[in-house]
């Protein structure tokens, strides 16, 4: 039942609003709205009840397990919501002055430092508000650093075709073309390609590493001189960080800019698909470009860093200072974990990864690079399953529905047919993959023997499969009232 | 170990099965030479206790004050069941609804949300959020250049949010698109239609309209929007969502309405919180909505014939379509939307109209106050919504000090943005301030200039 559903005209929550209609009025006749607004008119209590009852059909990282790969889906720790949310916090306007801030801007440098201590770069800016949104920042950066040189020839960005979505995305709204190169047998970029790619019009190269084929590039210091050495920049799309988080640096690995999703690694919520938030780190020939607001501190003192200090800036890429409470979560976060807590979140996370491959290997599942590592995540291809039995990995996805497991990322990367991306995360118990092997044993059964009732999947949820073709050919997107 | 559930022999039965000695060998494909050992700059860990009394600490040096500023991020009272089911696991924990039939809750609320901005602004559909307002308003740029096919230029007038300006330029310069800046008028503060019909602006894919602008007046948004239209361009609103409970919504401008409406969601149920996260809201017509940018969803069936809501018309982004995509946005504000859905059913219709109308008659109060004060005046003779600009007789950093010294935080200086406007300064009184708070700062405007 829809909210509007509950409406029932000249309801009105009383306590929620100004108590009488305000007198004083000065807006011209003209200008004043005619038509009703068609928001429901519900009892506090129903409106309690109706979206609490909502939140109830919905899968969450406090109710289910989510294998989902490239996603981090970890334990979003309550401190951090609860001490973002104190109320001197959130009651601060965003252009209140520095000096009535001082607490909130001593977070966010603390946090400024400390993501370029984990991530080796010699700057970060805390603005972009989502990972898409970082990466156009480093694309744009990229750019700048070509143009403040005069070299407007670089019109292409390198994208590997195992990117997310989002990398050839970027480059283009960037203005850039894209060169998409070949990944080899062992889930490497392959390098070949990558030679024969880059030249005088290359501007960079956007590089997940782990990769989305959830294996380490070995390649990566030759691919980061291929491209310098063609005068190209070196982009980190910092997704799979959480697996060489205190491992490795990406300002070692020869990268010039990077994007860090906080959503991700640093635990802030995914709040059913957003906010995120998504730092992007620099190398020092980056340094004049990078966008703001940055904290700066001074003696004891805090403040912005602002167009005057930073005249080549590629400037504001968002109202204020990008999500400001995700970025309070994200340092609450860090420092609940600490230097040691740093080292093991990638530990952990690929101990659980390369635990529950061997695992599913054991239990009969195939792992599309069986002769790699998994780094934080793994690919377990169902394409002879999908030939045998005509069950697809996306009928196996909505079965673990039925399990009580949110469905691994599915059809990702594309270049893997038939493929369940998983990626277990640390805060995972091993009681937790264990009873995940056992219901995937259980499907594999289910496949053999009943394989109609796995392909008519799911059972249990609020809705059975839903008819996507309809929505699109007939899009019905906003309720009416007489509809 | 902080969130790590992992016993010793958890770790000692793993690495059995995967054939390992030490958790260490499982980083054995990465070169030693990257490996950057322990790592420097990191304090070390924190109790919850620990945190706990930090975070205190900061928050109460940051304090309280009586806040009199908008400029694009406002006051509102907020019903506490806004937050406390917002944050309930299911939703706060929840991941982005791909898995549609384990994410309903999600997936209707977002179709209520996309039906409420639809009436609200008076278009057709409503994606599920963009960032926040100044990136919508880029969206929209974007999105009007790529319907309109012809021209890459963007009319913006200089009423338009300072920084939203700045942002746009940021992000369609990439496309080589031109942002073009309007003059408004000094005396009313407002964008003149008829200094438009000289202006000899002929090609241009898309008008941006704001109502209310950004020095709180009310633009005339019938003979702008019929403008745009009359050369063939696309005219874009970006709106005030409290606003809209009083004023036409952009749908209804002129004779047509308004092609594209976005706006900043913050006043509807989200904490003014430093400037985030807020939410981008962002409408069109139906004849857009292919063109539109970000998550939509939309109702249909099940096997049994049951409604339910999936992500719909996807074909536009960039999990499918990659490098033709219409953005690359993914990641977008679902859980502000999610706050801002259960607001708006809260206060519903007269709800928001009621405050909406008090917010007005405040700023209204609080300006008959202050014009009695020798050395403030109007800015700008045109009407308002709920925010003025003033002009002080004295400098407005020495007046908005005296001012915070006494906890209130007075207002937004315009003369970093608007120099030729001299000392202005912009107010905003929502329905948060009672008649004493008005007061209390007129009596305290007096006493900064006197």
């Amino acid at each position: 039942m829809l909210i509007f559903e509950h409406s029932r005209p000249g309801r009105l929550n009383y306590s929620q609003s100004p108590a009488k209609s305000a007198s004083k009025s000065a807006i011209p006749q003209n200008l004043l709205r005619k038509s009703k607004v068609l928001l429901p008119e519900v009892s506090e209590m129903d409106t309690v009840r109706h979206f609490t009852r909502l939140s109830q059909k919905n899968f969450s990282i406090d109710t289910e397990f989510y294998p989902l790969g490239s996603c981090t889906m970890k334990y979003n720790p309550r401190a951090c919501n609860s001490l973002a949310m104190l109320p001197q916090f959130i009651s601060r306007h965003p252009l209140a002055p520095e000096d009535t801030g001082q607490g909130y801007l001593a977070c966010m440098y603390e946090l400024q430092e400390i993501l370029k201590a984990v991530t080796g770069m010699a700057a970060v800016s805390l603005t972009p508000m989502a990972g898409a949104q970082g990466e156009l920042i480093g694309v744009m950066m990229i750019r700048a650093y070509h143009e403040s040189r005069g070299d407007f020839d670089r019109t292409e960005i390198i994208v590997p075709d195992a990117a997310h979505g989002t990398n050839p995305a970027t480059a283009v709204m960037c203005g850039f073309k894209v060169v998409e190169i070949a990944t080899d047998k062992d889930g490497n970029v392959d390098l070949d390609a990558l030679k024969a790619a880059v030249g005088p019009k290359t501007a960079g190269l956007m590089l997940t590493n782990p990769s989305t084929l959830g294996v380490f590039e070995k390649n990566v210091a030759e691919m980061s001189r291929v491209v310098h050495q063609a005068g190209g920049l070196l982009y980190y799309d910092g997704a799979n960080l959480n697996a060489v988080l205190g491992k490795v640096k990406p300002g070692d690995m020869g990268f010039d800019v990077i994007h860090i999703n906080l959503h991700k690694t640093f635990s802030t919520p995914h709040g059913g698909g957003g906010p995120g938030s998504a730092p992007v780190g620099v190398a020092e020939r980056l340094l004049p470009f990078i966008p703001i607001p940055i904290v700066a501190k001074e003696g004891d003192t805090y403040r912005w860093i602002t167009e005057k200090d930073k005249p080549q800036s590629i400037g504001r890429l968002s109202a204020h200072m990008g999500n400001a409470g995700v970025l309070l979560r994200a340092y609450i976060y860090v420092r609940l974990l600490g230097l040691d807590g740093m080292h093991r979140i990638s530990e952990f996370a690929t101990l659980n990864a390369n635990y529950l491959m061997a695992e599913l290997r054991k239990a009969g599942f195939e792992i599309a690079y069986p002769n790699r590592r998994a780094s934080h995540e793994f690919i377990v291809t169902l394409k002879d399953i999908k030939d045998k039995t005509g069950v697809t990995a996306m009928n196996l996805a909505k079965r673990l529905l039925d399990k009580g497991y949110h469905a691994p990322t599915t059809y990702f990367p594309l270049l893997v047919p038939e493929c369940l991306l998983i990626e277990p995360a640390e805060t995972e118990s091993k009681e937790t993959l264990d009873a995940f092997v056992a219901s995937m044993k259980e499907i594999l059964q289910e496949i053999e023997a009943q394989p109609d009732m796995v392909k008519g999947a799911p059972h249990t949820m609020p809705v059975r499969k839903l008819d996507d073709v309809k929505a699109a050919r007939e899009p019905d997107l906003a309720w009416k009232p007489d509809a | 170990m902080p969130f790590i559930p992992h016993t010793k022999e958890d770790v000692a039965e793993m690495l059995t099965s995967i054939g390992a000695k030490t958790i260490e060998e499982l980083f054995d494909e990465i070169p030693k030479e990257l490996i950057s050992g322990e790592l420097t700059g990191v304090p070390p860990g924190l109790s919850e206790m620990e945190i706990t009394r930090l975070m205190m600490e900061r928050a109460s040096q940051d304090g309280f004050y009586q806040n009199f500023i908008g400029a694009g991020a406002y006051e509102h009272h907020i019903p506490a069941a806004v937050w406390q089911i917002t944050t309930r696991g299911e939703f706060y924990s929840s991941y982005t609804p791909y898995q549609a039939e384990a994410s309903q809750g999600t997936l209707q609320l977002l179709y209520e949300y996309q039906s409420m901005m639809a009436s609200l602004t008076g278009m057709d559909v409503s994606n599920a959020s963009m960032y926040d307002g100044a990136t919508a308003l880029a969206e929209a740029a974007l999105m009007a250049v790529r319907a309109h096919k012809t021209s890459r230029r963007i009319l913006i007038p200089q009423t338009v949010h300072p920084v939203y300006r700045q942002v746009v330029r940021a992000i369609v310069s990439n496309q080589k698109i031109e942002v073009v800046e309007l003059p408004y008028c000094t005396e009313c503060g407002q964008i003149l239609p008829e200094s438009l019909a000289n202006s000899g602006h002929e090609d241009f894919a898309a008008l941006v309209i704001p109502q209310p602008n950004f020095f709180g007046v009310l633009e005339q948004v019938d003979a702008l929007t019929d403008w745009a239209h009359s050369k063939n361009a696309f005219a874009i609103g970006v709106v005030n969502p409290t606003a809209l409970a009083l004023l036409t919504p952009p749908g209804e401008w002129g004779d047509k309405g308004a092609d594209i409406a976005v706006g900043e969601g913050q006043p509807l149920g989200i904490p003014l919180s430093s400037g985030g996260p807020y939410f981008g809201f962002m409408a069109c017509k139906n004849e857009l909505v292919r063109q539109m940018p970000g998550r939509i969803i939309g109702r249909t069936t099940d096997l049994d014939n049951k409604e339910g809501f999936v992500l719909t018309l996807q074909a536009r982004e960039q999990h499918i379509r990659r490098s033709k995509a219409t953005s690359n946005i993914c990641t977008n504000q679902g859980l502000m939307v999610t706050a801002a859905t259960i607001f708006m059913s809260l206060v519903g219709p007269e709800g928001l109209r009621r405050v909406a109308a008090q917010s007005h008659a405040n700023t209204l109060e609080l300006v008959e106050q202050l014009v009695k004060i020798k050395g403030v005046e109007r800015a700008f003779s045109g009407p308002v919504f709920h925010e003025v600009a003033l002009t002080l007789s004295k400098s407005v950093v020495d007046v908005l000090s005296k001012l915070k010294q006494k906890g209130i935080l007075g207002g937004y200086s315009l003369q970093g943005q608007y120099p030729e406007l001299g000392n202005a300064l912009l107010v905003c009184a929502t329905e948060t301030k009672t008649e004493s708070d008005l007061q209390n700062y007129a009596a305290a405007m007096q006493q900064a200039l006197s």
